[in-house]
Formats: structure tokens, C-alpha cells, sequence
């Protein structure tokens, strides 16, 4: 394995781990407002998150950062390519944290309540945005022979330029599986981190979730099949696991096994996002315009000396990143209580 | 457009990041001192302080986070002709700083606003000082990167793809202007960490809402525990800022003796200093235009700027329109001077604003020496002298203003980004590539005009709530922090609330899990 393949699979595992990790915390934002009744068992929901959010979210730099350092024709052709999704991501998240962290500062019950709607609102906007951007992945983008994205003709104010790729059927079912999916690990994680009715209601959301990825597996597994050449073979196999995998997370609810479930989805999360990632081989970045333009990871790789710099880093930093992330979700692995206790 | 754009959004994240630099240090030093002392009374004090400071970190680090986000991602949607330039050099860096520093400070400052009462004490303490290393590690690798920007070092330019390449990360690391730039940035992060403290101590000391305790007579007050905390954090805020001053002018001053040395025509723009001279003087203030034409009026201080630039006062300082040849004839015909009014005035502001800051903070030290209540005519009186050195109203009404304090430190942090970043211009990185030939090519003026009001209107929203959060925070009572294994009697509304488990409710334990 050289050097490119291996910091291809890095980038790999930091979307993976970004989509899976943030993913469940996006769903319980999404969640929070639709499951806990009082402010009080809001609070609980988004008290099992908390501590992991930030850290969860930094995947994200790491992705970016990664995927800059290692390949960074990728980086600068897919962020101008997709310029104002990009803005909206980056507001939305912005949007969230901020809700997130500032809610609990204030006693305020009004306060509160505009922050969980904030933080629901914009944990669905980024998620279903992310979805379409990932389709963006598999089907490219108009990309020139400098790569960069060519405004498309007849287009004049300029602003459809970046929007344009998100308008597209395959991003809409991206959107839409992106809010489920989210919903799904969400509803599996606090079923898993809760006691009480947040955890009861938590349970029925992710079996009706894990009803929902059995339709959007199907639909892969449909269009695979009607579709014309080879490559419906593997989306086939694709929608299938999917729609397997939703019906043991459904099973393993029902029988209360909260650990499995969650872990089921995670995998499923992590499944389809790989899935997304190798979808075009060794293409990082098709060009709907010229397969010639295509960025292929050989082409958009830095030099040798750059990826043996950020190895050497990378050694050291990334094992001992997943250590201390590790060590924290062991320090707070109690379950967050949601009943009201009476004291006194 | 896109320049303004990443200015807009790089001096708003520049206000939050230094304040999260300097308040994870001044949390990690206020824990360690609670732990530290023998005095239960001061320790509890001390906890109460490193708990509010703690929440004024997170709300900021939380804005840091979200702002920084989009500085990573800046790079790639309005330059990427520059990214894929640099991408050798700039992306490794980025990368570094992630998975270095930035994952340490957003993961251990969880572990630490929420492991109060799930770690052992010591641990507990180990990972604030954590995040406060981590924060150092993040300065210290974006400011190298920002210092290739003023002065490339470490590359080597491929033949082939006429891109740069990094030929050694040590060198980037240990470039002159990183050396210099480090310690000035973190001493104006610490004035402007100082100066919030100091606002807000004082707030609650002499003016704010008094705690539940202590309402009424000064003499309630003045013995009133929570009172007492205020009071020290104000002086340690105080401190911190007076020894920021002196530390960003020491530094300041080689900062400035470096750029000499590497961007000559930076210094001759904050002098707007024309022709080459020997024993330049350093211009105080001018009054009319500063396109070298003779000025209506201006106070200089000879042979001052020779000694600023270099160290010795008879040196020669080299004049804008030197260096303009000089540069017309190493990288061709063009323009290579920057805004020149605006290096002057920017340059100015920096140290007239700064100064004032640690003057006032360096006054409030005094007035309240040994315990004294700046109000009191003792406070202000001279040792050797019947005349009272501030009347008693200009005392109240300064007292007032305190509050508005961190402003200045802002306003100055501002100004010395502004300086730096367009006293650069019209370089991207110094010498080897125009800004103008790093935006992304394929930007239109929609999306750039579209994207910056976004982002100015998000982040002067977000300016808005967190300016009412720290507020808020700041006028409630000061609370325990949560202990291990004894849950506290829930006294005293802290503002948690529902998002922390109840303390007094016994936390359902599943072993399994």
C-alpha cells in the first residue's frame, strides 16, 4: 500500500466517523423538540450529547483538513464546486452549536425553547444538506480541465452554478435518507444513554425509522434493478444490506437490546458512507462534463514529501485522538435519567 | 468581495479565538489555585470563579468552534486557486493543527464542564490544562502558517507544476516572523482575556446586581463571600492585563524589528515614510493627506523610528518609493504598495488603543490596592500630597464605563489584524503569488456577494446572543461546581438547570451498559 491509499483511507474513516459520530448527535437535535415532552426531559436528550458534540464535530476538521493535506485538487475543486451548499453548511452547523452550547446558560423557558427549535431546525437542514452533497460525491461535478467547476450557460446571475448539482433526484433522495438515517441513529443512541419515557418514546422512533430505511433500501435495491447496465448488481446488493440491516436494528429494539441496535445503525451509517466514498473506484471526483477532468486520487494527491510529513503526524496524533475520545464517552457512559425524581 | 468576505469573517473569528486562548488559561490557573490553597473559604471562592470563567469559555469556544469551521472550508470555496497552490505548505499545516491541538481542546473541554463530578480531582484539573495547551499548540501552527504568508520560508517551488512544496515542517515552524508574531498575538489574546475579567469583576464588585447575600450597604458587601470572588477576579483580571500590555509592547517592538528585516515595505506604509532616511523619525500623528505630499500638519519624534525598526537610532529605514522600485524591478512592472493610510492609521490605533487598556487596567490596580474601595478619597489620594488624584466623579463614571473595557483590547487586536493582513497586500505570500491570483476562478459576484451577507448577518446574530449570554451568566449568583460522589444540595439557581441531571434525583446506574 503507498502512501496515497493509505491517506485515502484516513480521509475515508473521517467521513465515516464524522457521519456515524455526528450523525446520532444531529439526530437527537433533530429529536429533542419531537421526544421529550417538558423542558425537562429536553433537557435530559440533549444532556446525553453534551460532552461528545464538540469532539464529534471536529471529525469534520479532520476531514476537511485530511482531505486538504492529502489531496488538495479534491479539497479546493469540491469546496468551490459546491460554494454556497457549503455556506449553508457551514451557517447551520454554526446555528446548532450554538443552540446547543448556550441553551442550558439560561434559566429562561422562552430562551430554551427557541434554542431546541433552532437546534432541530438547523440539525435537519445540515443533515439533509450533507445528504445531497454526499450524491455530489458519486455523481461529480461540471468540472473544466483546470478543475474547476464551469458555470453552466444561460445561467446568468451565477448563483445556480453551485446549486445546481444539489437540484438533482439523486440528491433529494440523498436529503431525505440523510434525515432518516439521522433520525434513526439518534432515536437507537438515546434509547441507549436514557431511562425513562425519553427512552420509551425513543424506542418507537427508531423502530418507525428503521421502517423508513427498509422503503429507502428498497428503492436503491429498484432503481438498481431497472436500471440499464452493470452497475445495478451492486446497488442491489446495496439496498439490500441496507434494508437487512434497518430490519435487525427494528428486531433488535423490539427485544431490547439498545447496545446491538445502536451498534447495527452505526455499522449501516458507516456502510453507506463508504459505500458512497468507493463508489467511483479510483475517482474522487467525476467530471460530468469530461471524464478526462475527472480527479482520480493519484492526480489530486500532494507531493510524496507532504504525505510523509502529515504520516509522521499523523501516527502519533490520530491513535491518541481515539484514545481520549474513547476514554470520554467510558467517563460519561452513565445513563442520563429523564423521569422526574420526587425529592424531598 | 471574496477578500472582504474572508476579512469580514476572519477578524470576528480572530475576537473569539483569543479570548477562548487567554480564558482557558485563566481557568486552568484559577482550578489550579483552588486546589492549591489551604483555605477552605478562598478555595471555595476560587472553584466559584473557575466555574463562571468556565462557562464564559465554553459559550466562546463554541463560537470559536463554529467560525473556525468556516475558516477551514474558506480556503477551499473563495481561494481555491491558492489551495491548490499551497496546498503542499497550508494543508498539512491545517491538518496538523486538527489533529493535534483542536481535537484535544474540543474533546477535554467536555470532559472537563461535564466530569466535574465523574473524575477524580487531580484528572479533573489535568484536563482543563489540557484544553489550555491544546489552544497554545493551535495558535502557535495557524500563526506559522499565517507567518509563510509574510514571509515564505521552507518551500521549494516544483518545477513541473509551478506549485510550492514544503521541504521541511521544522523550518515553517521556526520561521523569524512565527517566533515574534506567537508571543505578541497570545499577549494581546491575554489583555483582552484580562480585560473581560476585569469588566466583569468590577461590574459585580461596585455596580452590578448585588448577590443574594450581600444587597444593600457597602458593608454587606464588602465582606460578602461572592463579593470577595468578584473582587479578586476583577484584580487578577486587572493584573492580567496590565502584564499583557507590557508584554505586547516588548514584543511589539521585536514583531517590528523582524518586519523590517523581511517586509521593509510594511514598516515604510505604518510610517507612510516616502524617501529613505537615516534617523527616520517615528510620526506621532498627521493631520492632512499621507500620499507623501507635504502634510498640514504632523508631530514626529526624530530619529525614534530608526531605533523602532532596528534598533539603532542613526540607522537608515528604507522609504516607500525605494522599495517600490526595487520591487519593479525584481517581479516586474506593477503596483506593490498598500493602502498607505490605512497601514498608518491601523498601526497607530493598535498601539494608542492598547496602551489605553493597560493604562486604565494598571490605574483600577491601584484604586483598589490592599482591599480600598476606589470610590473612597483615600483611594485616590497621593501618598505625599493633600490633593486627591481622581475626583470623585470621574471615579463613578469610570467605574461605569469599566464594563465596556475589553473593547479596547478588541479594538487594538482588530487594528494590529488589519495592519498585518493588508500592509501585506498586494502580495498574498510575500513575494511569491498576488492575492488577486488566489480566488477561485469559477467565483461568481452573486455567490460572493450572497455568502458574505450570510455571514455577516449570522455572525452579528450570534455577536448579539453572545453578548446576552455572558451578560446573563455574569449577573447571576456564582454556584458550586458539581462534586464527586457527594451530590450537592441544590442551592442557589445556577442557570444549568434541566440539561444537567437533577443533582438531588439519584442517577439510574446500569452496569452493563
Amino acid at each position: 500500500m503507498d502512501l496515497v491509499t493509505v491517506w485515502f483511507a484516513l480521509v475515508v474513516l473521517c467521513w465515516v466517523l464524522f457521519f456515524t459520530l455526528e450523525g446520532f448527535d444531529f439526530g437527537v437535535g433533530v429529536l429533542t423538540p419531537l421526544i421529550g415532552r417538558d423542558e425537562h426531559e429536553r433537557g435530559a436528550a440533549l444532556k446525553t450529547i453534551g460532552p461528545f458534540w464538540d469532539g464529534n464535530e471536529v471529525w469534520l476538521v479532520a476531514a476537511v483538513g485530511v482531505t486538504y493535506a492529502a489531496f488538495p485538487a479534491w479539497y479546493a475543486a469540491l469546496l468551490s464546486g459546491t460554494y454556497l451548499p457549503m455556506v449553508g453548511v457551514l451557517l447551520l452547523l454554526a446555528g446548532r452549536g450554538v443552540a446547543l452550547e448556550f441553551r442550558a446558560k439560561h434559566s429562561d423557558p422562552v430562551w430554551r425553547r427557541r434554542c431546541e427549535v433552532v437546534l432541530a431546525v438547523c440539525s435537519a437542514g445540515v443533515v439533509a444538506l450533507w445528504g445531497a452533497l454526499l450524491s455530489v460525491f458519486v455523481r461529480g461535478l461540471a468540472l473544466g480541465a483546470d478543475g474547476e467547476v464551469v458555470a453552466q450557460p444561460g445561467l446568468a446571475s451565477g448563483l445556480s452554478r453551485t446549486v445546481a448539482p444539489l437540484l438533482t433526484p439523486e440528491a433529494a433522495f440523498g436529503a431525505v435518507a440523510g434525515l432518516v438515517l439521522s433520525v434513526l441513529l439518534g432515536a437507537a443512541f438515546l434509547a441507549l444513554r436514557t431511562t425513562g419515557p425519553v427512552r420509551v418514546r425513543a424506542h418507537r422512533v427508531a423502530a418507525g425509522a428503521s421502517a423508513a430505511v427498509v422503503g429507502l433500501g428498497a428503492v436503491v435495491a429498484v432503481v438498481g434493478l431497472t436500471g440499464a447496465d452493470a452497475v445495478s448488481v451492486s446497488l442491489v446488493a446495496l439496498g439490500a444490506l441496507v434494508a437487512g440491516a434497518a430490519v435487525v436494528v427494528a428486531l433488535a429494539v423490539r427485544l431490547g437490546r439498545e447496545g446491538s441496535a445502536f451498534t447495527v445503525a452505526s455499522l449501516l451509517v458507516a456502510g453507506v458512507v463508504v459505500a458512497v466514498l468507493l463508489a467511483n473506484g479510483d475517482v474522487v471526483l467525476p467530471s460530468t462534463l469530461d471524464p478526462a477532468a475527472s480527479l482520480t486520487r493519484e492526480g489530486a494527491a500532494a507531493t510524496p514529501a507532504a504525505l510523509q510529513l502529515i504520516t509522521a503526524f499523523g501516527a502519533v496524533a490520530v491513535p491518541g485522538v481515539v484514545v481520549y475520545q474513547v476514554w470520554s464517552y467510558w467517563v460519561f457512559r452513565r445513563r442520563v435519567t429523564s423521569e422526574r425524581v420526587a425529592t424531598s | 468581495m471574496t477578500r472582504l468576505q474572508f476579512a469580514v469573517v476572519t477578524i470576528y473569528h480572530y475576537l473569539f479565538v483569543p479570548l477562548s486562548i487567554s480564558l482557558a488559561s485563566l481557568t486552568a490557573g484559577l482550578q489550579t489555585a483552588s486546589v492549591l490553597t489551604r483555605d477552605p473559604a478562598r478555595a471555595q471562592r476560587l472553584r466559584r470563579s473557575t466555574l463562571l470563567v468556565g462557562k464564559l469559555l465554553l459559550v466562546t469556544f463554541a463560537v470559536g468552534v463554529v467560525t473556525g469551521l468556516v475558516q477551514e472550508f474558506q480556503f477551499g470555496m473563495g481561494w481555491s486557486a491558492f489551495a491548490r497552490f499551497y496546498g503542499d505548505v497550508f494543508g498539512p499545516t491545517l491538518a496538523i493543527e486538527g489533529m493535534l491541538a483542536f481535537f484535544l481542546e474540543a474533546t477535554f473541554l467536555g470532559l472537563w464542564f461535564f466530569g466535574w463530578d465523574r473524575l477524580p480531582r487531580l484528572v479533573h484539573l489535568a484536563t482543563i490544562w489540557v484544553v489550555a495547551v491544546g489552544t497554545l499548540i493551535s495558535a502557535y501552527v495557524i500563526l506559522g502558517a499565517n507567518s509563510f504568508m509574510q514571509h515564505p520560508v521552507a518551500y521549494g517551488l516544483d518545477p513541473v507544476t509551478g506549485r510550492a512544496q514544503l521541504t521541511s515542517f521544522a523550518e515553517l515552524m521556526t520561521n523569524p516572523v512565527l517566533f515574534a508574531t506567537f508571543p505578541h498575538t497570545i499577549a494581546g489574546a491575554a489583555m483582552l482575556g484580562g480585560a473581560l475579567l476585569l469588566s466583569i469583576g468590577s461590574w459585580r464588585r461596585w455596580i452590578g446586581p448585588a448577590p443574594a447575600g450581600a444587597a444593600g450597604s457597602p458593608q454587606a458587601r464588602a465582606v460578602d463571600p461572592d463579593q470577595r470572588a468578584f473582587a479578586g477576579l476583577a484584580r487578577l483580571g486587572a493584573w492580567t492585563t496590565v502584564a499583557g500590555g507590557l508584554a505586547t509592547a516588548l514584543t511589539g517592538d521585536v514583531l517590528g524589528k523582524v518586519m523590517t528585516s523581511v517586509q521593509p515595505m510594511k514598516m515604510a506604509a505604518a510610517e507612510a515614510l516616502y524617501t529613505t532616511t537615516t534617523g527616520a523619525p517615528f510620526s506621532l500623528l498627521t493631520i492632512g493627506s499621507l500620499d507623501g505630499s507635504r502634510p498640514v500638519f504632523s508631530v514626529e519624534l526624530p530619529y525614534l523610528l530608526s531605533f523602532l525598526a532596528t534598533g539603532d537610532f542613526g540607522s537608515t529605514v528604507q522609504g516607500i518609493d525605494d522599495l517600490q522600485a526595487q520591487y519593479t524591478a525584481t517581479y516586474g512592472p506593477g503596483d506593490y504598495v498598500p493602502v498607505i493610510p490605512l497601514a498608518y492609521w491601523s498601526f497607530r490605533a493598535m498601539i494608542t488603543i492598547g496602551l489605553l487598556a493597560a493604562l486604565v487596567a494598571g490605574v483600577y490596580l491601584w484604586l483598589t490596592r490592599s482591599g480600598l474601595d476606589p470610590r473612597e478619597p483615600r483611594a485616590s489620594a497621593l501618598p505625599f500630597m493633600s490633593q486627591r488624584l481622581f475626583p470623585r466623579p470621574l471615579v463613578q463614571l469610570s467605574l461605569r464605563m469599566l464594563p465596556t473595557l475589553p473593547l479596547l483590547p478588541a479594538a487594538a487586536g482588530t487594528a494590529g489584524w488589519v495592519f498585518t493582513e493588508t500592509a501585506r497586500q498586494p502580495w498574498l505570500a510575500f513575494g511569491l503569488t498576488l492575492t488577486k491570483d488566489g480566488v477561485s476562478p469559477g467565483l461568481t459576484a452573486g455567490e460572493a456577494w450572497l455568502s458574505l451577507a450570510a455571514f455577516t448577518a449570522v455572525y452579528g446574530v450570534l455577536a448579539v446572543v453572545w453578548l446576552r449570554l455572558v451578560k446573563h451568566l455574569v449577573a447571576q449568583d456564582l454556584a458550586d461546581p458539581p462534586v464527586r460522589s457527594a451530590p450537592p444540595a441544590s442551592a442557589g439557581g445556577d442557570g444549568e438547570g434541566a440539561s444537567e441531571t437533577s443533582p438531588a434525583a439519584p442517577r439510574a446506574v446500569v452496569p452493563s451498559y
